[in-house]
Parts: C-alpha cells; sequence; structure tokens
C-alpha cells in the first residue's frame, strides 16, 4: 500500500511539473501585466515595482526562481492583494472552500447513492422512473440557474434561510450554497449507482444468494458493496466538477472562498494568486484521484492483485 | 446500424427529444426573423414588461404615457381617446403648437406618426390622430427594454453554434489522435496515453478561464479552447475501440494489400468506432454549451452585443427580484435544449449497445 502510494505521487510529479510550467508561461506570454492601470504609473515607479517582484528579470529566470521557490512551499506574493502572499490567502480561503466542498460531497454520495439505489431495487416502478426525472433534471440544469431560483425561494420570498455571505460558516449560511453545490453531483452519482446495481442485481452471484434463501437486507449489502465501484472511481472528477462548481457558487453567494480569489485574481492579473491556484487544484484533483484508487482497492481485491 | 436506427425509431423518449431539439434549432435559425423585434432594440418606454400574449401598450399605461409626451412637447391634453388602434387626441396650449413637435409621438415606441385632423383657435388647440402600435413580447423584455424572446433565440444561435463546432473540434482531435495511438501501438501508444493522462489531471476550466482572461478572447477561442479541453474523452473511446478492431482480418488484409497508415486508419479504423463515437458526441454538446454558459456566467464568455444562454442567464439573476422572466426565459430554453440532448445521447447509446439497455 506505502510502495502504490509513492508510486502514484511520483507519476504525480511529470503532472504537476505541467502544470506549472504551462501556466506560468501562458500567463506571461499574455499582453498586459498586474500594474496596468487606467492612467499608467509613471515609468519610474513602473520600474520599480518590475524590480521589487522580479519581472525585470528575463522569462527563464523568473521562471526557475518561482520553481524554486514553490519547492520549499513558497507561493509568493499577491499582486493584487498589497501586503499578503498568495499562502496567506489561501489559509483565508481554503477553509471557506474545503467547508462547501466536502459537505456536498457527503450530501451528493448519501443522496445520490441512496436515490440510485432506491430505484435499482424497485427498478421499473414508478419510484425509478421519479429518480431518473430528478436526475436528468439536476443534471441539466446548471448551478447558476439552482441558485438564484433557491435564493428567491427560500432566501426572498420564505425568508428561512440567508441569501449569501459567510458570517464564519454559520449553519444556516450554508445550506443553499452547499445543496447548489452537490445537487448535479447527486444526478450523476444516482444514475452511476442505480446502473452499476442493477447489473450486480442480475448477475450471478446475488441469484445465487437470493435461491440460498438469504434476507433481503443481506443481499443488498453485498450487491452496494460490489455497485459502489464505479462510484469510488469517478470521485476524482466529482472533486474536480465540485472544484469548479464552487467558483459559481462562491460568486453568487459571495463566499470568500478560493474560487472567488481565482476569478478576481484573474481578471486583475495577479501572476502568483492565479497560478497558485491552479497548482493547489491540481494538487487536489490529484490526491482525491489516489484516494478514489485506494478505496477500489479495498473495495475489489482483484484490482490490489493487479498492481 | 439501420438495425440500430431502427431501434432508436422505437425510443418514444429519443424521438421526442430529437423533435424538440428540432424545433429549438429552428426557432433560432428562422425564429428571430418572425417575432418582429430587433433583439438589439431598445424600447425604453416597456422596460421590464412580464411575459404576456397580450399586446403593448395597454390601454391603462396610453394615458401615463401621453401625459409623459405632452409634457416634452410643451402641451395640455384636454382629451384622450383611444378606439381600436387609433390614438384620438386634443392638445392645447397657451401659445400656438410648433407642429413639428407632433414627432415626439412617433418616437415614442407607443405610437405611429401623427396626423392632425383640425387646428382650432388659431393653432393653440389641434385635434390629433395616431396610430397605437402593437407590440408583443410573449416572453416580457428584460431591464433595457429589450424583447426577450428575440434575445433568446439569437443567443440560442451563439450557443448552439459552439455546442456543435466545439465538438467538431474535440471529434476530431481526440479521433484522429485516438485511432493513431490504438494503431500504431506499443510504447507510442503507451506515450500517448500517458500524456492524455498527464493533461486529465489538469484542472482545465481554470486554464480555459485564465486563456479567456488573458487573450480577450473572442467567440472563435472559446470554440477552440472548449474543444481542445474536451477531446480527452473522445481519444480514449477511439484508442479503445481501435486496439480491438486492429487484428481484425479485414484490418491484416489492408496492410498486406500495403496501404498506408493513414489510409487504413480513414478507410478500416475509424469508420468502425463511429457508433460509440457518435454516443459520445451526442453527449459532449450538452457538456459544452453547458461549460460555455458558465464561462459566459462569470462574464468571460460571449461579449455584448453578441449574447448566448449563459449571458442571458447571468442578466436574468442579476434582476431576479425585479423580473424573474428574464432569468425563466433563457433558462427555459437552455435546460430544455440539454435535456434533450442527453436523452437523445441515451436513447443512441440504448440503440447502439441492446445489451447495455438490459442492464438499466
Amino acid at each position: 500500500m506505502i510502495r502504490f502510494v509513492t508510486r502514484r505521487l511520483l507519476q504525480a510529479v511529470p503532472t504537476l511539473f505541467a502544470v506549472v510550467t504551462l501556466s506560468f508561461f501562458l500567463i506571461r506570454l499574455a499582453p498586459g501585466g498586474p500594474f496596468d492601470l487606467e492612467r499608467p504609473l509613471p515609468p519610474a515607479a513602473m520600474a520599480n515595482l518590475a524590480r521589487v517582484y522580479g519581472l525585470d528579470q528575463p522569462l527563464p529566470v523568473q521562471y526557475a526562481r518561482y520553481l524554486g521557490a514553490l519547492l520549499t512551499g513558497d507561493f509568493g506574493p499577491s499582486f493584487s492583494f498589497r501586503d499578503l502572499t498568495v499562502a496567506e490567502l489561501f489559509a483565508r480561503g481554503l477553509p471557506v472552500s474545503m467547508t462547501l466542498g466536502a459537505l456536498a460531497l457527503g450530501l451528493a454520495l448519501v443522496l445520490g447513492i441512496g436515490l440510485g439505489a432506491l430505484a435499482a431495487f424497485r427498478r421499473g416502478g414508478a419510484v425509478d422512473r421519479l429518480v431518473g426525472v430528478t436526475a436528468g433534471l439536476t443534471l441539466a440544469v446548471p448551478t447558476f440557474v439552482v441558485a438564484p431560483l433557491l435564493q428567491i425561494v427560500f432566501g426572498l420570498s420564505l425568508r428561512w434561510l440567508p441569501v449569501g455571505s459567510w458570517e464564519g460558516g454559520a449553519p444556516a449560511h450554508l445550506v443553499l450554497p452547499v445543496v447548489t453545490l452537490a445537487l448535479p453531483q447527486v444526478g450523476a452519482l444516482a444514475r452511476l449507482t442505480r446502473a452499476a446495481l442493477a447489473e450486480v442485481l442480475a448477475a450471478q452471484p446475488i441469484r445465487t444468494q437470493r435461491a440460498m434463501g438469504l434476507p433481503p437486507h443481506r443481499i443488498a449489502r453485498h450487491a452496494l458493496r460490489a455497485a459502489l465501484l464505479p462510484v469510488v472511481a469517478i470521485l476524482g472528477p466529482t472533486a474536480a466538477a465540485l472544484l469548479t462548481g464552487s467558483v459559481v457558487v462562491e460568486t453568487i453567494f459571495g463566499l470568500p472562498g478560493i474560487g472567488r480569489y481565482f476569478v478576481d485574481g484573474a481578471l486583475n492579473r495577479d501572476y502568483t494568486l492565479v497560478m497558485g491556484t491552479v497548482i493547489l487544484v491540481a494538487l487536489f484533483v490529484i490526491a482525491l484521484n489516489i484516494v478514489a484508487d485506494l478505496l477500489s482497492g479495498l473495495l475489489d481485491p482483484r484490482l490490489r492483485a493487479a498492481r | 446500424m439501420r438495425r440500430a436506427l431502427l431501434r432508436l425509431a422505437r425510443n418514444r423518449m429519443a424521438l421526442a427529444a430529437l423533435s424538440v431539439l428540432a424545433a429549438i434549432t429552428l426557432a433560432c435559425l428562422v425564429g428571430p426573423f418572425l417575432t418582429g423585434h430587433d433583439p438589439t432594440r431598445i424600447y425604453p418606454d416597456l422596460v421590464r414588461t412580464a411575459p404576456s400574449l397580450a399586446p403593448h401598450p395597454r390601454p391603462e399605461a396610453i394615458g401615463p404615457a401621453i401625459e409623459r409626451l405632452a409634457f416634452r412637447m410643451r402641451v395640455t391634453p384636454d382629451s384622450v381617446r383611444a378606439e381600436g388602434s387609433t390614438l384620438h387626441l386634443v392638445l392645447t396650449a397657451a401659445q400656438p403648437i410648433n407642429e413639428r413637435s407632433l414627432s415626439y409621438l412617433p418616437r415614442s415606441d407607443l405610437f405611429g406618426a401623427a396626423t392632425i385632423v383640425a387646428r382650432e383657435a388659431g393653432g393653440r388647440r389641434l385635434v390629433v390622430e395616431a396610430p397605437i402600435r402593437q407590440l408583443y413580447f410573449p416572453l416580457g423584455t428584460d431591464v433595457l427594454g429589450r424583447d426577450l424572446l428575440s434575445r433568446s433565440l439569437v443567443a440560442g444561435r451563439v450557443s448552439l453554434l459552439i455546442g456543435l463546432v466545439a465538438t467538431g473540434v474535440s471529434l476530431l482531435i481526440g479521433m484522429l489522435y485516438g485511432a493513431l495511438a490504438g494503431y500504431l501501438g506499443g510504447r507510442v501508444d503507451a506515450v500517448m496515453m500517458r500524456v492524455v493522462d498527464v493533461l486529465y489531471a489538469l484542472p482545465f476550466v481554470f486554464f480555459v478561464i485564465m486563456l479567456l482572461v488573458f487573450f480577450r478572447a473572442g467567440i472563435g477561442l472559446i470554440l477552440v479552447a472548449i474543444g481542445a479541453v474536451e477531446w480527452l474523452d473522445m481519444a480514449r473511446i477511439v484508442r479503445a475501440q481501435t486496439l480491438s478492431l486492429r487484428h481484425r482480418d479485414f484490418v491484416r488484409a489492408a496492410e498486406a494489400l500495403g496501404l498506408s497508415t493513414f489510409a487504413i486508419l480513414r478507410r478500416h479504423i475509424l469508420p468502425n468506432t463511429l457508433g460509440p463515437v457518435t454516443v459520445a458526441a451526442t453527449l459532449l454538446v450538452p457538456k459544452v454549451i453547458l461549460l460555455e454558459s458558465f464561462l459566459s456566467f462569470l462574464g468571460l464568455g460571449v461579449q455584448e452585443p453578441a449574447t448566448s444562454w449563459g449571458a442571458l442567464i447571468a442578466e436574468g439573476s442579476r434582476a431576479i427580484e425585479s423580473a424573474p422572466w428574464m432569468l425563466a426565459a433563457p433558462a427555459g430554453f437552455l435546460v430544455a435544449t440539454l435535456v434533450a440532448l442527453n436523452l437523445l445521447g441515451d436513447g443512441l447509446a440504448d440503440a447502439l449497445d441492446p445489451r447495455l439497455s438490459e442492464a438499466r
């Protein structure tokens, strides 16, 4: 297991290197700079700023410096939030995004697997069809339509929940963003669980168990365990989808997470902040993919042998 | 293939989806010519009108509108009477009325050119007739007073075009890449697929956002960017198919005949991968449309004066308290299209591989 993790981590190195290099040169080759204001600064001030932030060096030198700093865990100073480093911004934004993402992932897993299993056990029935339609809708209605609708229904008409802001993560402020973020994943997971479970339920081992007269809940447990494999396998992409979804959710609900820092940073040409966010997101996706593979190994011994 | 089409024809959901798609596409193509409104035309007097099938202006809106106009014309309306689609006005003033000021009437959105029926009291009293316009806004107007139906349809052109072209780009890249990797096999395949794996782990949406922000992209670049992101799945599907085809007799025969790699790919490999590729492409279109609207929603996609469903939804969600129909109109079109495309994709998958539908 340790060997597996080490190998996967080593495999992640070229990916991360590609992320850093691609984003670095993409950003630097684009026209415009972080200190372009509507009224240009005097050339001397520009030269000073460039010198302080090391922007006067040739690109390869800057690149080498950035890589070197990254290896020591230093994301550099932010260009648009003066006096703050990118790491400090992450320290503020990450807890917000992580709370949102973790809660949404949990909700999506519980609801998605639950609904999918319900539909599979009652295949062809009214419940099945209802779940199918719901899943199709949650997949097709975009987050940025759901969010305003939820705001207007629960926030403005019923006045049950606040429509935005963070307030230190008070539970009432979390409900709408988490639900919005989780909904599309609920649909995806429900469909996947249903398809996988339907296949497992039709397979030989389950028939044998039925024939042996095992009680239904024991059969269900066996079947679910087998059907969870594809669900676990898409954990990585699901997490990535949650991360991009949080960009919209954080914007609409006015939450100070890294998604919003990213969009603001991009608009302000905050080189280091944008690059830092991209690297951070890549790290998350890679880590979750490794976790997903480990979980698949736990669920299916055959996969363990294949490594 | 023909049996697959027959199976598809028997799938009522897929057929319904197909007709919905055809209807939306047709509406987007010809609809803007039939709504009677230029999608960029601003009606300042008809800002934020709610959707309805009755014509504008409403009878009760005529009086206040004339009051406002009369103030600018420096006259007093003595009587305002709407009769069918004709407006009868009697205007008075202390000074002789400047008849050129009547051009205020057609300049408002609500009335046509005025004709003078009678001049009384030395020109200080005018009897005027003007046609009342009949404007229809079945989906309402936005905060600037533009017709939402026309705007949604024009936006649909952009969204659908982006969906199709970006899917085309990703098809092209993905099929070529996947077929080459699968056909050449061995070390080349391993390296090529490793590259795909690396690209998979990249946070692509973030890259697209970076591209759009830093290069001030137009629609063209958005298309390319989205297409360049979405080809990975296609490459994997085509490669898997190619691997299973590579050692079949007809491919061997072609090799024995001395056909070039490119010719074999074109004539023998790619046509045989079309089934699963069609399904993947059908399911890719809604993904791309969704991605475009996501970008436009953030303000990074299609820019004014062009518009797309995502851009309209962004406007709508900003005005949701005062004009909820601004969100409803484009969102309705978008969701209908996405649901239809997903259903069609599922139907195609079932039709091409009936064994799968058993498990469903």
